[in-house]
């Protein structure tokens, strides 16, 4: 299991007088295979979640992922760290849901052959079978995001790290994907709302105004959150 | 919801021929058109396109689809030519675009976009050495494809607020949400691109 390394981490959006400081001395080593991330809206969630695959570049600490630090080696560590977004319609590049699967395998050096393969197992593995050649915008929701999460997943990365995938969702929806989530072998980081998705989670940090409050256990970490949102509502 | 260009899997000959191939004819075909003069000749050439559709086996309807996007633009010429050159001039010069279109239509209906970006990436080596990068050529392209019905349904969300929160058809409070919207689209997208190692 790779180790996600966060050392010492603050992160500014704008600069000057619109600064504004979303991450502040965040300092995290997740080696567990499940990790959560829950927090308010705005508590800086997000811009966490897109450190780990070098989407954002931290104004000052290092991340750092199975060795290879975000800023320095931005491709290595998206080879290794797949993400996957709030809205599928975003993460959907291809107009036909097994030509997106495929997307991700381009320029790899595969063969046709091996690409077609792969493209089917990952087809099968998330019950999207009989869509090949389905226009994606056709899908329904609940689809839609089992298609960007088989896009992700055919690439084979060691780490997937997920964007509140649930919160577009119905809940029959939702916990398909959370039950296809814990059948991954991979390490998951996962931002959700739906506290009950990290409930048999190894580790839960809560995030608020852009630092990490708690860092427990799931059932000490989401009583601390919702003491907190209590005491600020 | 529209249903115009999509691929439409099949396995007749003219899905199994090369996209490069397609293109090509299609090429060519715009290129003679400029030939076809007499009505009779136009007839041919909508006859054939035609046995194209049956040989795809794609069903009358989704073909006449393809043709309605046309109707206002055809519409307009044909009340032109009437007028100015006779019916006959009009009937070749209309023909001649529905010709093109419905061809046009064949090759997207029985071509994969995968398969038509690889064509063009192939065709675009060549302007390599003017600094094009075939392979972005091919991913915009792609891209264009997919952006179509997701931007329908930005201005399908955008005329549903309209309506929800009692506002008429002003065309400003349809237009400018449906462009910050899309904005934002463009935004993720480009992360996602990025997530999914397009950059690397």
């Amino acid at each position: 299991m790779p180790v996600i390394e966060v050392r010492d981490v603050s992160h500014s959006y704008a600069t000057g007088a619109a600064e504004r400081r979303v991450l502040a001395d965040v300092a995290v080593t997740l080696p567990e295979r499940r990790v959560g991330v829950i927090g308010a809206n705005g508590s800086g969630k997000s811009t966490f979640a897109r450190l780990l695959n070098g989407l954002v570049v931290p104004t000052s600490g290092r991340v750092v992922v199975d060795g290879f630090d975000t800023r320095s080696h931005g491709k290595e560590v998206r080879r290794r760290v797949g993400f996957c977004f709030t809205d599928p319609d975003a993460q959907i590049v291809m107009p036909t849901v097994a030509e997106d699967i495929a997307f991700g395998l381009r320029r790899r050096g595969l063969s046709r052959a091996d690409v077609a393969a792969r493209v089917a197992a990952a087809l099968s593995a998330y019950g999207l079978d009989g869509h090949a050649d389905h226009p994606a915008h056709l899908l329904s929701g609940g689809q839609k995001q089992l298609l960007a999460l088989a896009s992700v997943l055919v690439t084979e990365p060691s780490v997937l790290v997920m964007d509140e995938p649930t919160t577009l969702l119905d809940l029959r929806n939702a916990s398909m994907i959370a039950s296809v989530v814990a059948e991954l072998p991979q390490q998951v980081v996962l931002v959700t709302h739906h506290l009950d998705l990290v409930a048999e989670f190894d580790r839960v940090l809560v995030f608020d105004e852009g630092r990490v409050v708690c860092d427990d256990v799931p059932a000490l970490a989401v009583a601390h959150y919702r003491s907190l949102m209590g005491a600020t509502s | 919801m529209t249903t115009i260009g999509l691929y439409l899997p099949g396995s007749s000959a003219l899905h199994r021929a090369r996209a490069g191939h397609k293109l090509m004819v299609l090429v060519l075909a715009g290129a003679a058109s400029v030939f076809l003069d007499e009505v009779w000749q136009v007839l041919v050439a909508l006859g054939v396109v035609s046995v194209g559709y049956g040989v795809a086996g794609i069903p009358l309807r989704t073909a006449l689809a393809q043709l309605r996007p046309l109707v206002w633009v055809v519409g307009a010429a044909a009340v032109f030519h009437v007028l100015v050159n006779g019916w006959q001039r009009a009937l070749v010069v209309l023909g001649v675009i529905v010709v093109l279109v419905l061809l046009a239509a064949l090759v997207t209906l029985t071509t994969r976009t995968t398969d038509l970006v690889d064509a063009l990436v192939f065709a675009c080596r060549p302007l390599r050495r003017l600094g094009v990068d075939p392979e972005r050529v091919g991913l915009m392209l792609a891209l264009g494809v997919r952006c179509v019905p997701v931007v329908v349904g930005l201005a399908e969300e955008v005329r549903d607020a309209q309506r929800a929160r009692g506002l008429g058809a002003s065309p400003r409070a349809f237009v400018v949400p449906l462009i910050v919207r899309s904005l934002r689209h463009a935004d993720a997208l480009g992360e996602a691109l990025v997530a999914r190692g397009v950059e690397d």
